[in-house]
């Protein structure tokens, strides 16, 4: 027992665990819609603002939200960042741009990526529009929305 | 220090699936209802505390989600305890006593439903020497139902009586998960799942969410007619390392139950946290609690076991007795981890 | 508000990416051990251990108190897990000293760690949820267009965010137990480094760390007791709201601006670029200091950016911030903001070695977490209140 051995500083033990996530009831809504090419929100009936994804319920007033509102897939941004490191996973080229877009009819930025502009022209209030992915590959996602591009004369 | 007592509980139904809501479409209702029992909105509110975990529903951060079902604006003065909210109850005190807070509230959930909790609970263990083993949550309390067997403290029928007890009384309990007439020889009878517990000596796995508010003597008064005082609580570990433990016995629970004062009078009702049959009689025994003390009228957890929330509702259900005029000193108990772990006591009184 | 409780340990531990030397329980006994030699105490004398810790899932361990109780002296005591995202180093401060304001516990020991090594961080943050489109990498990702926003509201220069860095990570050079120690930082290395998520370039952001934080805390009679200066808990305070709702300020957040009014009042603060002598922010993206500046009353809105530039936070300036380097140079989640509410502390015991900033009574430590949802706040004064 007197060799002399290199300590051991690590173990690896793989945890492999299934779960299966519930969107919630305001997220079904939600998905089902989505995948039918509309995009449906909630109102708030305690301080009316509409909210896209909708959660079933509002933050700030703590109450459940039911009543459902459809909306456009055009709005502005609200702000922006351009990402520069790729996302494990996920074949997106940096750079690319992620946003906060607030949808014309909604009173909460919504997150995701703008395209088919050069990512310098991007700008706080820039005006956009939805690039639906083609019909036949929606799912229930919101990626349906490919990304969202700059409306004409913006 | 401060007096403080519960002055409203409310439990969701429980559910094997709670379905399609999720953890914040779980919380909301029972906050609301918990709040609208006693009159009060969330502006009332000094402090809310949470008790959950993120891996049941297999996010970090999950319990953020949970905060939705709140009124959060204004913002709102905050705690959350990665354990059941009973101790999530305790940090409320410890704000009630220090001053800080006079009404506070809290709520404890899991959907336990989109995971598999009997792997999860193996990584409560050392990560190093036991978690590569895969003892699962199940095969540990066998280990502790075998010990006393073999020790002589209990039978097979002892345990038996226990689950067609808890069964039988949950027939009282409404938002109880499983509930009804079973005879001990029908039990008995049952097969085996891990040696030697039967299924029904399991506490079964439940969706659900529980709310509860706790406030100080003069709140306390103000809001409710007959609170529900907390006269003495005390929480204490033991050591994770299993094999270091007399399995058959819970010092950590003897010792919570003696600084709580359990014994100082006669107990009318108590509510134990024991998710395995055998384990209800070793906290029966480390309590002391005498023959004629009505055990889990609820049907406990047993009949309905929503992680991170079961603790709770065992003060829940001895101070909604005591608020009912139904008890006048009731003991509830919480447990954590494997074997009974971590105890925690607490004497209520009307 | 209760009992008085002060600070008389501090205990950490070298922060770094890997520490291969010791086990999670070897990590946070390291700190504990640290934190009960300074208030000269033994494991015996702990009445209550208090844990904090960010997701369960940054290691793989489970509720990790139930593991953690042997290396930390918790049998047969009270224990108890606090969790409120990355806030919750200093949350879990906070519920420590309640215990001691309770009247019910004379000397408690507070642990916070993280070690991230050990398991897949990045994976445990990013579960693929379909209402989400995957497009952010990584935590700044989130955060950077509110950072946009301030800059374009305000007019701010694109340099302020690179000074944050520099003199946070000149900072760490001056206090051992630093994870980053970059001796030849500069504004150009900074302004070179890759850019990640416009406006927060490589080396205006945090690094991930292990390491834990260990405080003491004690009541009147033992802090009389103690071999060392206590410091003085004046205030706590906890605030939190949701995520996400419609009129959210993410430039100056409703419950930060909460948390600090309510710990300025139990404090006494009335004038906090005067009164306060130093203070620990929690800034993981440099961007955040001018910003907290704002919303924690040091100078009016838009002006956070111009204390920077003018050096009034650097470690000679008036209003010193993150004397210690800060999250921007170390960052074992779990217990960053225990280190926040620690060093703050320290300053004020005079204990804080070379980064200590001279003659400092009153400091603040603060914590942040979620999406600018969970803020935790104390402050702390050398001088009895």
């Amino acid at each position: 027992m007197s060799e002399t051995r290199e300590p051991i500083t690590g173990i690896e033990v793989p945890i492999n665990l299934q779960f299966k996530f519930t969107a919630g009831k305001a997220l079904t809504r939600f998905l089902t819609s989505i995948r039918e090419g509309r995009i449906v929100g909630q109102r708030c009936p305690g301080c009316n603002n509409v909210y896209v994804p909708p959660r079933g319920m509002c933050a700030a007033c703590g109450i459940p939200t039911e009543e459902e509102v459809s909306v456009s897939d055009e709005g502005v941004i609200e702000s922006f960042t351009v990402v520069h490191i790729p996302i494990p996973g996920n074949p997106i080229k940096p750079p690319f741009v992620a946003a906060n877009i607030l949808l014309d009819g909604t009173d909460m930025a919504c997150l995701h990526r703008v395209s088919e502009v050069d990512n310098a022209k991007v700008h706080v209030g820039m005006r956009v529009k939805a690039r639906w992915k083609p019909r036949e590959e929606w799912d229930y996602t919101f990626e349906n929305i490919a990304w969202f591009r700059p409306v004409e004369g913006s | 220090m401060r007096e403080a007592a519960i002055i409203g509980y409310t439990q969701s139904a429980q559910r094997r699936y709670a379905g399609a809501a999720n953890e914040s479409e779980l919380i909301m209702p029972v906050v609301r209802e918990v709040m609208q029992s006693v009159g009060v909105s969330q502006k009332d509110i000094d402090f809310t505390c949470s008790g959950s975990c993120d891996y049941f529903q297999g996010a970090a951060f999950a319990f953020v989600e949970g905060l939705n079902a709140v009124a959060t604006a204004p913002p709102i003065r905050e705690s959350h305890v990665e354990m059941d909210a009973a101790w999530a109850l305790y940090e409320c005190l410890l704000k009630i006593w220090s001053g800080e807070a006079d009404l506070c509230l809290v709520y404890g959930f899991s959907k336990s439903s989109p995971g598999e909790l009997r792997s999860v609970l193996t990584l409560q263990l050392d990560p190093y020497y036991q978690v590569p083993l895969w003892p699962d949550a199940i095969s540990l309390a066998a280990l502790q139902a075998r010990a006393m067997l073999d020790a002589g403290i209990i039978s097979e029928r002892d345990m038996a009586e226990v689950v067609a007890r808890s069964r039988r009384a949950a027939l009282a309990n409404p938002k109880a998960q499983l509930s009804g007439e079973s005879s001990v020889e029908e039990l008995l009878a049952q097969p085996g799942f891990v040696s030697p517990l039967r299924r029904h000596d399991c506490a079964p796995i439940t969706d659900g969410a529980s709310a509860l508010l706790v406030a100080s003597a003069e709140t306390a008064r103000r809001l409710c007619a007959r609170p529900a005082w907390i006269r003495g609580i005390d929480h204490r570990m033991e050591t994770g390392m299993l094999g270091a433990r007399d399995l058959t016995r819970s010092p950590s629970a003897r010792y919570a139950g003696a600084r709580a004062g359990v014994s100082a009078g006669a107990v009318d009702v108590a509510e134990l946290h024991a998710p395995f049959s055998h384990q209800e009689i070793i906290l029966r025994r480390e309590l002391g609690l005498a023959d004629g003390v009505s055990i889990n009228p609820s049907g406990g957890a047993l009949a309905g076991n929503v992680m991170m929330a079961a603790g709770l509702d065992r003060f829940g259900h001895v101070a909604t007795r005591i608020m009912q005029g139904e008890a006048g000193r009731g003991v509830a108990h919480a447990t954590s981890g494997a074997c009974l772990q971590q105890n925690l006591v607490a004497v209520l009184e009307a | 508000m209760g009992n008085r409780v002060a600070v008389v340990g501090i205990g950490q531990t070298k922060h770094k990416s890997k520490h291969k030397d010791v086990s999670i329980a070897g990590l946070v006994r390291q700190a504990a051990e640290r934190a009960l030699e300074d208030a000269g105490c033994t494991w015996k004398d702990i009445d209550a251990l208090i844990l904090g810790k960010a997701p369960d899932m940054f290691e793989g361990v489970v509720m990790p108190e139930l593991y953690l109780t042997d290396a930390l002296g918790g049998n047969g005591k009270p224990v108890l897990r606090v969790h409120t995202a990355g806030s919750v180093g200093g949350s879990t401060a906070v519920v420590a000293a309640n215990y001691v304001q309770s009247g019910a516990f004379r000397r408690v020991l507070t642990v916070s760690f993280e070690k991230q090594s050990e398991s897949n961080a990045t994976w445990a943050l990013s579960p693929r949820m379909p209402f989400v489109p995957h497009v952010n990498a990584g935590a700044g990702g989130f955060f950077a267009p509110y950072m946009r926003l301030y800059m374009e509201r305000y007019g701010v220069p694109a340099h302020i965010g690179c000074m944050v860095a520099v003199k946070d990570r000149l900072n760490a050079l001056k206090n051992p137990y630093a994870h980053l120690q970059i001796p030849d930082i500069s504004l150009e290395m900074v302004q070179q480094s890759p850019m990640l998520w416009e406006p927060i370039r490589f080396l205006e952001s945090c690094p991930s760390s292990d390491g834990a934080c260990a405080l003491v805390l004690a009541d009147e009679q033992h802090a009389a007791r103690s071999p060392n200066p206590p410091a003085w808990i004046l205030g706590t305070s906890t605030r939190a709201d949701g995520s996400m709702y419609a009129g959210k300020d993410n430039i100056h957040p409703a419950s930060l601006i909460a948390c600090a009014k309510d710990v300025y009042s139990k404090a006494g603060i009335t004038d906090p670029r005067r009164q306060i002598d130093v203070a620990e922010l929690y800034v993981p993206f440099s961007w955040y200091e001018p910003m907290y500046l704002e919303t924690l009353g040091l100078c009016g809105e838009g002006e956070g950016w111009k204390l920077v530039e003018s050096g009034v936070t650097a470690l000679d300036g008036d209003v010193p911030i993150n004397a210690s380097g800060g999250v921007l140079s170390s960052n074992p989640i779990g217990a960053s903001g225990m280190l926040r509410f620690g060093e703050a502390a320290l300053q004020v015991r005079g204990m804080a070695g070379a980064h200590q900033v001279e003659g400092a009574r009153l400091a603040i430590g603060h914590a942040f977490g979620g999406a600018h949802s969970y803020y935790a706040m104390w402050a702390v004064s050398a001088d009895k209140p």
